[in-house]
């Protein structure tokens, strides 16, 4: 195949990894509909249970409908995502391969946002059995669905070879590792994110069972509390303890990745390419912002008054500036950055 | 804040006491965390505000343009934040709470290290984690067999009172001590270079030399006890400049594999060594690095007076404008002659490497492409005073216009010279005449020394191995005690997690799975009805 051929394709592949996104999108909305329906998942162990030969069946008979087919929602979500995943892989691929001479596909934007979403998914994918995920799976394809389009309708760039100060071994090493970190800082706010939204949920629902007590309340009103108390999506969220170990777990691989791509594999390349190690350029000032909030994340998860809801919104407060660093700085201070050739 | 005037004051603080409430307070975890916030938000100016140390051009630029701002953000110290004294109070301060949070743990830690694990608590089923089952055999050989299959675990191991208690992941502590002591490592590696380093650049004409002392540099930053004698007395002459421009497709006048050749000595007296030094791939001599950094023409530009005698000659550094490089550049001709006496001259005006021009309104000289095939030059011609006797240091890219009037020829118009490589225009009111003679290439190189590089690379790579041995590091206790009880012996494994976050269900399940007797035909598979177990074993997670 020629390069030309392979550029054709790799846009291809990216049009029909979309199209399977979109429909595990629809089949993970699916799922999450099934779900309104059933109740709260029981069997929060907290007494002592007897822990059986298998897993505990959860006990749900009169909706064991639902149930099921939220099960094959499910699944077919995963099937979905695991064949748009590669077809994006071919799209990464065969993005490379169009370049003459052949090159890594993370040259510029639109490359790294592709790669950086495919990392998300794969990750994702990795987890999803050690993390029971299926409440991630909406989350993640929506996520991953939209910023396609928005790669492919804005940041879409022509295959062009890389210019001389990208030509490094230290393309390789410093682009790969900040995309695996960019990737899993991101999929740990998400978790994140849904830990400080499932939080707000559980104090709603605590504040009105307290006004409950007082007094009963209209018809409507009290309709609506009870829908919220059963909540479909949010009740299917594993505990705010689990949510946040995950959140923790993620962050905790991401962030020796980023000390890494920022603090290392960063300054050793400036060095050969632009004769500094670390010269305040505004995207080494935000890949450091990023690198203090991260470890004040990791600092606020040990310091009492400062575990849980404070913590997860540091940690949202890290990937605000972690995807500041990447949209923002090429976007808004293009040419005042030595980094603005990594834009469009 | 309102109480009864009588009511009980605490006595104020003695000075003893408030300095250590505020030694508590620095060094507290809550402390740290807003000095973390505080240095990211104070990052942030830095990279709105240009930088005089990153791009003191774009900083003139801007203190040009914001005639008003400038006085306030200079007394800020916006135009160099991270020397500024807020921002360097914010680390200081930083690294003060680090060292008194890091030396008592330290000691906290040395201690610990050689600490027996701590004895099993009294109620095994109270801790986090805990199972329990029974058993016929006897309770020596089950705490034996604990005591055995904890070992192998590599848990610190010590039998009391019938029960085993076990520790591991003491390293988990000394990686978070390794990464905050790290930290101080690379912020001296980098006062060192900020303090002993330099950094110069200059632009150098093919064929031309550069020795290393301060004179020859066109610009020169250097810490504040840095010794212009400890300059390493190297030079070099770049002999030749390589490059080439892409010249169809997509990225047609990109440049692409330049490099200049360089021959340069150690010392004077040394011998002459020849190199090719490009980007990503500079040249080091001794503890000084010299990197490419761009590149450039520059027109060989002859001045004659009228009796065709010289008075200018040489090649101009002229500044790329853009990718096509349309370039900016003066000439000035200080010993101009004129019929009726003597004058200064200046031009002023653009190169173009490919010349071409497009008729009309809003058309004009271009440049179709960035390699020299077709250059040209267009100045425009200035006589008067160019006000070098003034004594004030002047940019030699620009022209002081306020002594200068333009040339006009004699139907009144103003003279423009558009020269194609080899001619020469005569100028009126008997000025002489200007010839573009040939092109040279020119490179900007960069020359800096910084001390301490080193330092700070291990530093943060140090850092990194003791971030990985805390956070992945678990430390945990687990307890094992085994009791007769009614004739039979009930085991208890119970188990402290203490890292920020870790799971030990799994391990514990593990383990008193196998703690229970080896050969048990008639006993269900793993995790029989006797088993019972406590802790927050939760249905979203299995680790």
């Amino acid at each position: 195949m020629t390069h030309e051929q392979f550029e054709v394709l790799s846009n291809q592949a990216v049009a029909a990894c979309a199209v399977v996104y979109f429909l595990a999108v629809l089949a993970n909305f699916a799922q999450w509909a099934a779900g309104r329906k059933v109740a709260e998942v029981p069997a929060q162990v907290e007494q002592p249970v007897s822990v059986g030969g298998g897993s505990v069946a959860p006990t749900e008979a009169p909706v064991a409908d639902e149930s099921d087919r939220m099960e094959l929602f499910s699944r077919v979500g995963v099937a979905l995502t695991v064949v748009a995943a590669f077809l994006q892989f071919v799209a990464v691929v065969s993005r490379g391969l169009a370049s003459d001479p052949v090159r890594v596909p993370w040259g510029n934007m639109y490359e790294f946002t592709l790669i950086g979403t495919w990392v998300v998914v794969v990750g994702y994918l990795l987890l999803y059995r050690r993390y029971s995920l299926s409440w991630l799976s909406p989350v993640v394809t929506s996520f991953v669905l939209v910023t396609l389009m928005i790669d492919v309708l804005v940041l879409y760039t022509p295959v062009v070879p890389l210019r001389d100060a990208l030509q490094s071994p230290w393309l390789v090493i410093h682009v790969i590792a900040a995309i695996i970190a960019t990737g899993a800082f991101t999929l740990g706010g998400m978790c994140s994110a849904l830990y400080l939204v499932k939080e707000r949920w559980q104090r709603r629902q605590q504040a009105e069972r307290e006004s409950g007590q007082e007094g009963p309340g209209s018809g409507q009103e009290a309709g609506a509390a009870t829908a919220r108390r059963s909540g479909g999506y949010l009740a299917r969220l594993p505990e705010l303890a689990v949510l946040d170990r995950i959140a923790y777990r993620t962050h905790a691989f991401a962030f020796p990745i980023w000390t890494f791509a920022a603090l290392i594999a960063g300054p050793i390349w400036a060095h050969y390419a632009w004769g500094r190690y670390w010269g305040w350029d505004p995207k080494e000032v935000w890949a450091f912002i990023t690198w203090v909030v991260y470890a004040a994340y990791l600092h606020a998860r040990a310091t009492s008054g400062w575990k849980g809801r404070s913590a997860a919104v540091v940690a949202l407060v890290g990937l605000a500036t972690l995807w500041f660093n990447f949209v923002g700085i090429n976007f808004f201070f293009g040419s005042g950055s030595m980094h603005s050739y990594a834009g469009k | 804040m309102s109480g009864p005037a009588t009511g009980y004051e605490p006595p104020p603080l003695r000075p003893g006491e408030l300095a250590r409430w505020t030694w508590r307070q620095l060094t507290s975890m809550r402390t740290a965390l807003i000095l973390l916030f505080m240095l990211a938000l104070a990052s942030i100016p830095g990279s709105v505000v240009p930088q005089e140390a990153v791009d003191s051009l774009r900083a003139s630029q801007w203190r040009d343009k914001h005639p008003q701002l400038t006085p306030v953000y200079e007394k800020l110290g916006l135009f160099s934040v991270y020397n500024s004294i807020w921002f360097s109070a914010i680390y200081i301060l930083l690294m003060i709470s680090l060292v008194g949070c890091i030396v008592p743990r330290l000691l906290v830690y040395w201690r610990g290290l050689r600490r027996r694990p701590p004895a099993a608590p009294r109620h095994l089923s109270r801790m986090p984690q805990s199972r329990s089952f029974e058993t016929d055999e006897d309770a020596d050989a089950v705490v034996e067999r604990a005591r055995t299959l904890l070992r192998k675990r590599r848990f610190r191991v010590e039998v009391r009172n019938g029960a085993v208690s076990s520790e591991r992941g003491y390293l988990r502590e000394a990686g978070n001590l390794v990464f905050h002591l790290s930290v101080l490592i690379v912020l001296v590696g980098f006062a060192l270079g900020g303090l002993w380093g330099f950094k110069g650049g200059v632009i150098v004409v093919t064929k031309d030399s550069f020795a290393n002392t301060l004179s020859q540099y066109d610009d020169f930053r250097a810490g504040a006890l840095f010794d212009p004698a400890n300059l390493d007395p190297f030079e070099f002459t770049v002999n030749d400049f390589d490059v080439t421009f892409i010249r169809e497709g997509r990225e047609a006048g990109m440049a692409h594999k330049f490099a200049a050749d360089l021959t340069y000595r150690t010392a004077p007296s040394a011998p002459e060594r020849a190199r090719k030094i490009s980007v990503n791939h500079p040249l080091t001599l001794g503890g000084t690095d010299v990197f490419l950094i761009s590149h450039g023409y520059a027109p060989h530009i002859t001045v004659r007076n009228a009796d065709r005698s010289i008075a200018y000659s040489g090649p101009v550094v002229f500044l790329p404008e853009d990718s096509t490089f349309r370039s900016f550049g003066v000439v000035k001709v200080p010993d101009a002659r004129q019929r009726n006496g003597s004058t200064q001259i200046g031009l002023e005006g653009e190169f173009y490497p490919t010349y071409a021009f497009i008729k009309g309104k809003n058309g004009g000289p271009f440049s179709a492409f960035p390699d020299a095939k077709n250059p040209a030059i267009s100045m425009i011609v200035y006589k008067g005073d160019l006000g070098l006797d003034a004594g004030a240091p002047q940019s030699v890219y620009a022209l002081q216009k306020k002594g200068l009037q333009r040339v006009t020829s004699a139907d009144g118009k103003p003279v423009r010279l558009d020269l194609a490589l080899g001619r020469s225009a005569t100028l009126p009111d008997g000025l002489g005449s200007v010839t573009f003679d040939g092109v040279s290439r020119y490179v900007k190189l960069q020359v800096s020394h910084t001390p301490g590089q080193k330092v700070a690379l291990a530093g943060v790579v140090l850092a990194l191995v003791g971030l990985l041995g805390s956070l992945f590091i678990r430390p945990r206790r687990i307890w094992v005690r085994a009791r007769r009880e009614g004739g039979r012996t009930l085991v208890e494994v119970a188990g402290l997690d203490r890292s920020a976050g870790g799971d030990l269900s799994a391990e514990i399940d593990d383990l008193a799975a196998a703690l229970r007797p080896p050969t048990s035909p008639t006993a269900p598979p793993a995790g029989s009805a006797q088993l019972s177990s406590t802790g927050s074993t939760t249905s979203g997670e299995s680790s």
